[in-house]
């Protein structure tokens, strides 16, 4: 028999037990958050759950970029929790970003009490205002009968089509009431329903053009990632023995030390990728996005004719930049994995005759032709230490198999070129949005969803700064992520576009006044260590990763060049073949 | 080109804004917006009049899918469509304007709903560009005030918009 005057016995739950429990069903593992006056009750149901860890960060803003790294490596979706006015505007660069990357997020924020909504009341902000923008959807709850639906709600809209952020608005006074919890199994929304599976006849279209090909380009982005695709794009690129290139975002979705992978494009994208982008005649562009940083000036683009044909599973994404010739709207692994069947289906005699191999080889040719010019070499008898030699030993120490993070510059574009990511979900950036200091909190979310792998956190002087408060959240949870610091004392990408485009005018670029990072590791109870020789940059990189410090945080302060630049470079608003490239300075 | 978008979408409070926060945002024109509830208390009913290139349409079209709360989105433009506006328009009626403003109404099939001592109100429906002629035809200093609904549109014939 329920006691009907203990409204704590039986179904009955407050809105707060009703938020834990919803986490709980969702079989969520942390929740990355920071509490506040509008979210104690939460906090309070909290204190005696067991179901999920909760991660004290140091600004909220860290918190929602750890649980977006969380979502990125696991693929799952990632929880934070933070209270109303300024923690829900802290959060907000966080969910930008992870929006602009596409990201599966759920952002619980506390309101103030429904009544005192619009009063001004303290720490009230219009959070579903204020994140509308920038969220795939947001909710406010109104009433604590909705609580469990929308929270459910706001898992699915997140995870599922184009993921992205959602953010729940919930007003304090209803995490207090009382109401029984039920976890509805499905959601039904007539006004949501991705498309998951891509049109057969625009595939078998897509297919034939892509038999007939005589200069083909795989050209993938972050949607092999997101949509778990890369095992069916490796099946797919081996099968045509095309070459193929990732964007910043979709690194890691084709192994990156295979034959057939010519490197990033776009902005600092390699010689071999960008021209072939130019050149090719039939470019295939699956989950990616034809972004400014990634085609240049569209308009040089289109100066050659080739047929496109696009796969993604937003139909926005489509025909928003460049026109296509071929859309297929699908989930990129479902459209794949259809690829690879009718190849060895109806398709497999057309493909086993290679109509056009004679012509392949010949683009294979000039392809290895502008790989040969070796686009990425640097000097390696500098004295002083080159960023991209740390990146090389970075890789060499790791094998290859490390998670790295990075923040946003020259250190980002070096990490993408010279780490060669095989595998998808280990790299960790701010590609859309580009925010610095993702790195420092992207390495902890990363870290507690995979405890014993290798997470290296590639970041520069500046970035680092950003969320540089998050050092004491590693050393409370024991995380023993490895801060790879090029410190070359500038806002490096910034000097470099002062250099180019601004008459060596170095304003306000130049990092005056930096901390000592050794004492301020250890006054944070890390490992803190100065390299200043290429020499000690591999013994050091050993000693981090090595087992004696397997446990430790360690910060790696490394001088590098002052005056290094990120080669090639296609100049804002200049065409993929316009490259500048390290020798012609 | 001018178009003229239809959209169901769930009548939830936050709607309209993020429609109206999606066209800022992405630098979308918009000449006018009308929204109410449908039969269906649930959902809202709204015509957006806009304009842009083919691509510019096509991709308006999409982000309006692309929300959430949006249920079904149709380009009138696509097909035979009906649009209809609504303006109230306060003009002099003293001296000679008195008998020339009724005039004027009556030729443009409007109606007279409300009598002053100095003025008329002037109901008028019709297209944009009726309405439009309508003011055109009247002589500037008459015009005291005028109110226009923007435009709301429905497909000829079989042409309907419903879930």
């Amino acid at each position: 028999m329920e006691d009907p005057s203990n409204p704590t016995t039986g179904n009955q739950c407050t809105g707060a037990e009703i938020v834990i429990r919803c986490l709980q069903e969702e079989n969520v593992k942390f929740v990355f958050g920071y509490p506040g006056g509008a979210v104690l009750n939460i906090y309070d149901a909290i204190f005696n759950q067991t179901h999920f860890k909760h991660v004290l960060v140091r600004h909220e803003q860290a918190a929602v970029h750890a649980a977006d790294a969380y979502a990125r490596a696991t693929g799952e979706v990632g929880v934070a929790l933070v209270t109303s006015g300024p923690g829900a505007t802290n959060a907000v660069t966080g969910i930008a970003t992870a929006y602009m990357d596409s990201i599966p997020l759920v952002v619980l924020s506390g309101q103030v009490p429904a009544p005192s909504i619009g009063m001004d009341a303290f720490q009230e902000v219009d959070m579903v205002g204020i994140t509308r923008p920038c969220v795939k959807h947001n909710f406010l709850v109104k009433d604590i009968k909705d609580l469990a639906a929308t929270i459910k709600k706001a898992f699915y809209i997140a995870g599922t089509g184009r993921p992205g952020p959602v953010v729940v608005d919930i007003p304090k006074d209803i995490t207090a009431q009382f109401h029984a919890f039920s976890y509805p199994e499905t959601v039904e929304m007539r006004s949501y329903n991705p498309i998951l599976k891509g049109h057969s006849g625009q595939i078998k279209k897509a297919l034939r053009l892509m038999l007939d090909a005589k200069r083909p380009m795989l050209y993938t982005g972050g949607g092999i990632i997101l949509g778990d695709a890369s095992e069916q794009l490796v099946k797919l690129t081996r099968r045509l023995g095309f070459p193929i290139t990732n964007t910043l975002m979709g690194l890691g979705g084709y192994p990156a030390t295979d034959r057939q992978f010519v490197g990033m494009l776009g902005m600092h994208g390699t010689l071999e990728a960008n021209m072939a982008m130019q050149d090719c005649d039939v470019l295939i562009a699956i989950g990616a996005r034809f972004d400014d940083r990634v085609i240049g000036n569209p308009d040089h683009f289109f100066s050659k004719s080739r047929t496109i044909i696009h796969i993604d599973v937003d139909p926005s994404s489509i025909s928003k930049r460049v026109k296509v010739d071929v859309p297929i709207v699908g989930h990129v692994q479902s459209v794949l994995g259809e690829m690879n069947d009718l190849l060895d289906g109806e398709f497999k005699a057309a493909a086993d005759k290679k109509p056009e191999e004679a012509a392949i080889q010949a683009w294979w040719t000039q392809i290895e032709a502008w790989r040969s010019k070796k686009c990425l070499s640097y000097d390696r008898n500098s004295d002083i230490i080159k960023p991209q030699y740390v990146l090389e030993k970075l890789w060499e120490v790791t094998k290859g198999d490390a998670f790295i993070t990075s923040d946003v510059g020259q250190h980002q574009m070096w990490a993408a070129q010279y780490y060669k990511f095989d595998k998808p979900r280990r790299w960790i950036n701010s590609g859309g949005l580009g925010t610095m200091g993702v790195g420092l909190p992207y390495a902890m979310g990363v870290q507690l969803a995979y405890p014993d792998a290798q997470v290296a956190c590639v970041t520069g002087e500046a970035s680092i700064q950003m969320c540089i408060q998050e050092l004491s959240t590693c050393k409370q949870f024991h995380l023993p992520v490895k801060v790879v610091t090029l410190n070359n004392r500038y806002m490096g990408m910034v000097r470099q576009w002062q250099e180019f485009f601004y008459g060596n005018r170095y304003s306000e670029s130049y990092m005056d006044a930096l901390p000592d990072f050794v004492k301020l590791a250890e006054a944070y109870g890390h490992v803190g260590m100065r390299i200043e020789k290429p020499s000690d940059v591999e013994p050091a990189l050993k000693e981090a990763f090595g087992p004696k410090l397997k446990e430790r945080m360690v910060f790696m302060d490394f001088l590098t060049d002052q005056k290094e630049n990120v080669f090639p470079m296609v100049p804002n608003g200049k065409g993929l073949s316009e490259m500048i490239l390290a020798e012609e300075l | 080109m001018k178009h003229i978008i239809s959209l169901l979408m769930e009548n939830e409070a936050g709607a309209l804004s993020r429609v109206a926060g999606l066209f800022s945002a992405r630098a979308y024109n918009i000449e006018s917006l009308t929204v109410a509830p449908t039969e269906d208390p649930t959902l809202s009913r709204m015509t957006i009049v806009t304009s842009g290139s083919d691509e510019v349409i096509e991709q308006i079209i999409k982000q309006l899918n692309k929300l959430v709360d949006v249920v079904k989105v149709l380009d009138l433009n696509d097909g035979r469509y009906i649009e209809r506006e609504l303006m109230l328009v306060k003009v002099k009626a003293t001296g000679p304007f008195r008998e020339e403003m009724k005039r004027m109404c009556d030729i443009f099939r409007g109606r007279i709903i409300d009598v002053a001592d100095g003025s008329y109100t002037i109901e008028l429906t019709g297209t944009g560009s009726k309405l439009d002629a309508f003011l055109e035809a009247l002589d500037k200093t008459a015009i005291l005030e005028t109110v226009r609904t923007g435009a709301s549109g429905i497909g000829r014939g079989d042409r309907i918009l419903k879930i």
